[in-house]
């Protein structure tokens, strides 16, 4: 039962930080991108290419990937989708799905279409006994590396210079740029720190997830999720509604294997049903 | 009255759709040959009909719209094999179910922003693959339903090899749900659609009941896709679990974007385009062919939709009047 439960928090903290990214361009920004899955792939692949073919160590993996999916999302933010920010959400849906497709066959035709697995260091495999939980030692440095990242986040979004340009430019570009705000530049930034995240969670995630050129497909429902259940107003929301769908998905396929994978749906709908906003947000 | 003259005039049929439907009945007289890749436009153009009437007339952005496809398809399909062979009797129960879904599912599409919207389709569409991959004895599961075999067509036509009487039975079917398609947008109701895309705060202020019409196209659109999954698994004989995925609902939406959404024909055009599109990018580079068009979608987008396509639509308009 703990077991479950902190099995389901450490995939809840993944899918956080998969998807905080996304939180705060689709949930801040308004900027529907359906393409942040494939940033976490960039990060999933480059930590996969490091290991295997360069031999570098896995946590001197983690900034790499960080900086690969970063710098990815920079040079497409500077160059395409810059220009989406204005557009109507039908071509931010399409114009994204048009990227998700480039990066799954173009990663089929560079990586194969298998899955890929990475190897973890003999320190981070095994499981311990700890206040009677089996804890998973890999899961526990999730948790925490997780755990520190959120409470980093939404310091840095409440409680910095920059945390409070972002907000402003969010709320109203115009006002923002007419008090110097550079609007441009603190989007940019944003948006490559969100892909970054998003790397990071790929190469952490993989173990747990699965890597293979399918990947943002098939989390495209969880980045929704956690983004529209969380509601639009910040980072606690997507958090809290990372880890409730990280334990319902956990503990669905777990206890009821039949039904497990309708869980999320389930929770999904229901949620929507009490709150049409989601659990922290408010209709705009 | 003068808005009846407006929607008489706007419901007057044009020379280039009459001749564009002549031209379309005459294909069946074509050489063998053909017909096969026709009847897939067809069930295209009215798959991407169904999600015009909700994208294009209502503004719902959908991810999820397989969701109908593949409930009709299944539907039909299951009945075949252990009911009735009887085609038309599969396209009505497959159109009923799905239209039931829609109505369902309506409810939870009218919630939140567009955001939710797209959440909420896209999982409906996720739910129903799982649930069929889930119940293998009914469904086949993996394997995909098989062993679906038609009678003939109305008790006189059996469905032949080459197609000829399959894109009679979709072009059929697909002309006349675009009368019923003509008759509902314009009419007042699809000119109170079209308010609420706009601006739905100000068409319930003019007392449109934004709900109500919503959930009444959410639901047409759906029985239409339930119509197209039917047809779609009548001709080809089989149903499988990728009738739900991802990119069937994503290929819809490339399809109706690139014939202009927003117009009747638009699913047409485009549905004869993206084959021709498929076509050409399956004999270059058959193994990658969604890399080119994940890029041409980008591409389209970023020159900008609008103008590509309202420039065809224009250049078709002035030649049709």
């Amino acid at each position: 039962m703990a077991t479950i439960l902190f099995d389901g928090v450490a995939y809840g903290m993944l899918l956080f930080v998969l998807a905080c990214g996304l939180a705060v361009t689709l949930g801040l920004m308004n900027f529907v991108n359906l393409a942040h899955g494939a940033f976490a792939m960039a990060g999933g692949y480059a930590t996969v290419l490091l290991m295997d073919r360069g031999g570098v160590p896995f946590l001197a993996c983690l900034p790499a990937a960080f900086l690969v999916a970063a710098v990815l999302g920079l040079v497409l933010e500077r160059t395409l989708y810059r220009h989406m920010y204005r557009r109507s959400h039908l071509d931010q849906v399409l114009f994204s799905i048009g990227l998700v497709f480039m990066a799954v066959s173009g990663t089929t035709w560079a990586m194969g279409a298998s899955q890929q697995t990475i190897k973890l260091p003999a320190w981070l495999t095994g499981r311990v006994d700890m206040l009677g939980m089996h804890v998973g030692i890999y899961r526990a440095f999730i948790v925490i590396l997780c755990g520190l990242l959120a409470v980093g986040l939404q310091l840095g979004l409440t409680h910095t210079r920059f945390g409070s340009r972002l907000r402003a430019a969010v709320d109203d570009a115009r006002v923002a740029r007419g008090l110097g705000i550079p609007v441009g530049t603190v989007f940019a930034v944003t948006f490559a720190v969100g892909s970054g995240l998003a790397g990071l969670g790929g190469a952490l995630g993989s173990e747990i997830l699965g890597l293979d050129p399918n990947f943002p497909l098939r989390f495209m429902i969880y980045f929704l999720i956690v983004v529209a259940v969380g509601g639009t107003s910040g980072v606690v929301g997507p958090f809290i509604a990372s880890l409730l769908l990280g334990i319902a998905d956990v503990a669905g396929k777990y206890y009821i294997p039949a039904i497990g994978a309708f869980i999320v749906y389930l929770v999904m709908i229901a949620v929507l049903v009490l709150r049409p906003h989601g659990l922290f947000g408010r209709p705009r | 009255m003068w808005v009846g003259q407006a929607l008489a005039r706007r419901a007057r049929w044009r020379w280039a759709e009459i001749v564009f439907w002549l031209a379309a009945f005459a294909a069946l007289f074509l050489p063998a040959g053909r017909h096969l890749i026709l009847n897939e436009i067809a069930i295209l153009a009215l798959f991407a009909l169904s999600l015009d009437l909700i994208l294009g007339y209502a503004g719902i952005i959908s991810l999820g719209h397989a969701a109908f496809l593949g409930l009709g398809a299944y539907a039909a399909g299951l009945l075949a094999k252990h009911v009735t062979d009887d085609p038309t009797v599969g396209l009505a129960l497959a159109t009923v179910a799905a239209a039931s879904l829609g109505f369902a599912t309506s409810f939870l599409v009218l919630r939140g922003s567009d955001l939710t919207r797209l959440m909420v389709t896209l999982g409906v569409a996720m739910l129903l693959g799982e649930l069929a991959n889930a119940l293998p004895d009914l469904t086949g599961g993996a394997d995909g339903l098989q062993g679906v075999t038609m009678g003939p067509l109305l008790g006189l036509f059996e469905f032949d090899l080459y197609g000829r009487v399959a894109y009679a039975y979709s072009l059929t079917t697909l002309f006349v749900l675009m009368l019923v398609a003509r008759a509902v947008v314009y009419s007042p109701f699809g000119l109170s659609l079209m308010a609420i895309r706009r601006n739905r705060l100000r068409a319930s202020a003019l007392g449109v009941p934004v709900h109500k019409r919503l959930i009444a196209v959410y639901t047409l659109a759906a029985a239409f896709a339930g119509a197209a999954g039917a047809l779609l698994a009548q001709t080809t004989a089989f149903v499988s679990l990728d009738f739900f995925e991802f990119h069937r609902s994503a290929d819809v939406l490339l399809v109706l974007i690139i014939g202009g959404a927003g117009w009747l024909y638009g699913g047409i055009l485009g549905a004869v385009l993206y084959e021709a599109l498929q076509d050409a990018l399956a004999a270059v580079t058959p193994e990658y062919w969604q890399f080119w068009i994940g890029l041409f979608l980008v591409a389209f987008v970023m020159l900008g939709r609008e103008r590509l396509t309202g420039g065809m639509r224009g250049l078709l308009a002035r030649f049709g009047r």
